[in-house]
C-alpha cells in the first residue's frame, strides 16, 4: 500500500477520542468508563467511537507496546537496500514477508543517498542480525545493503496528536 | 531483571494487538486465555512495573489522520550527538531517534501536520545546531509495520 491516503475529516469527538486512546490506557476492569468520564461522554458513546476508529483503519495497532531491551531482542538493526526500481515493489513485499522484519518501507533515494528500501530487523544479537540480513539478501538476490545497528536510543515516545 | 514465566507470556502475545474494545476488555482476555481477570491485571501492572510494558493503548496512522510522516538522518560528530540530540528531541513530532553505526550516525522520525511544516522544522534544527543536509526520507510505500514480539 502506499503512504498516499485519503485523509479522513474527524469530528471533535473523535479527536477526543484519540487522545484519549493515545496515551497509556488505565489497567482497571473498565478503563474506556474511565477515559469516557474524563471528556464528559458516555461509556456506551466512547465505545462506538473508539470502535468507528478502528474499523475504518486509523488505529493502525491498538494494544501493548514492550520496552524490547528488556523482553529478550538485544540487537536491532535498520537495513537499507539498494533495488532496481522495476522491482522494488515485489521486493519490499518479500522482505515484508520474513518475521524477524518488524518494519519494511519504499523510501525515494536522495542525491548522496542512493538507498530505497528498509527494513528493521530485530534479533537477540548482532550475530543473529547478520545471518538474518543474509537470508534475505540471499532470498531476494540483492547485495547491496548496509546494516545500521542502533548504538543508543535518544528517544522513543508514542505520537501526542491534536495537542 | 523481572523474568516472565508462561503466564506472562501467554499475556504478552495477547495484548500487543486487537486489545479488546469492548466494555471490559481485561475480562475478555482472560476469557480468551483460561484465567481470572483480577490476575490479568495484576500481572499486566506487574509487567509496567518492572518496565516490560511500556505502555497500552492506540497507535494511530498518520497519513489516516490528517499527518504526514517522515525519516531523518544526520551526520553528526561524535561530541555533539548529545547536543544536537537536544535539540531534535525539543520537537514533540520527533518520536523516535537512534544512534546508529554508520557516517549518517543520528536518525529519527518527525512527524507534523504538512511536509512544509517538517521543512522548516529540519531548516530551524540545521540553524540551531549547524548540522546540514539532514536527509528527509519519507515513505512512499509501507509494506509491514509490526511491533509485535513472540515472547
Amino acid at each position: 500500500m502506499t503512504t498516499k491516503q485519503t485523509t479522513h475529516l474527524l469530528t471533535q469527538l473523535e479527536k477526543q477520542v484519540i487522545i484519549s486512546l493515545q496515551g497509556d490506557i488505565p489497567v482497571i476492569e473498565r478503563p474506556y468508563l474511565k477515559l469516557a468520564q474524563d471528556i464528559g461522554i458516555t461509556e456506551k458513546e466512547f465505545l462506538k467511537v473508539m470502535n468507528d476508529l478502528n474499523d475504518q483503519g486509523l488505529i493502525r495497532r491498538f494494544g501493548a507496546t514492550l520496552k524490547h531491551q528488556n523482553s529478550g531482542f538485544n540487537a536491532n538493526a535498520m537495513v537499507a537496500w539498494i533495488v532496481d526500481e522495476k522491482i522494488a515493489i515485489e521486493t519490499g513485499k518479500i522482505m515484508a514477508s520474513f518475521d524477524e522484519v518488524s518494519h519494511c518501507y519504499r523510501r525515494n533515494p536522495v542525491p548522496g543517498w542512493d538507498y530505497n528500501l528498509y527494513t528493521m530487523v530485530h534479533a537477540l544479537d548482532e550475530k543473529e542480525c547478520y545471518a538474518i540480513v543474509k537470508k534475505i539478501s540471499t532470498t531476494v538476490n540483492i547485495d547491496k545493503y548496509a546494516i545500521l545497528f542502533s548504538k543508543k536510543e535518544l528517544k522513543k515516545t508514542s505520537m501526542k496528536y491534536f495537542v | 531483571m523481572y523474568s516472565l514465566d508462561n503466564i506472562d507470556k501467554q499475556i504478552l502475545n495477547r495484548i500487543q494487538s486487537n486489545f479488546p474494545t469492548d466494555a471490559k476488555p481485561f475480562s475478555k482476555i482472560a476469557d480468551d486465555l483460561n484465567l481470572s481477570s483480577d490476575i490479568v491485571i495484576k500481572r499486566i501492572l506487574r509487567m509496567k512495573e518492572n518496565n516490560i510494558i511500556r505502555r497500552i493503548g492506540g497507535n494511530f496512522s498518520p497519513g489516516k489522520i490528517g499527518y504526514e510522516s517522515t525519516l531523518c538522518a544526520a551526520k553528526v560528530p561524535a561530541k555533539e550527538i548529545e547536543s544536537f540530540a537536544e535539540v531534535v528531541n525539543s520537537y514533540s513530532g520527533v518520536t523516535h531517534n537512534y544512534v546508529r553505526e554508520h557516517d549518517y550516525n543520528v536518525w529519527f522520525t518527525f512527524i507534523a501536520q504538512s511536509t512544509e511544516t517538517i521543512d522548516k522544522y529540519l531548516k530551524e534544527i540545521s540553524s540551531k545546531t549547524g548540522i546540514n543536509n539532514i536527509l528527509n526520507l519519507p515513505a512512499t510505500n509501507l509494506f509491514k509495520i509490526s511491533a509485535l514480539f513472540k515472547v
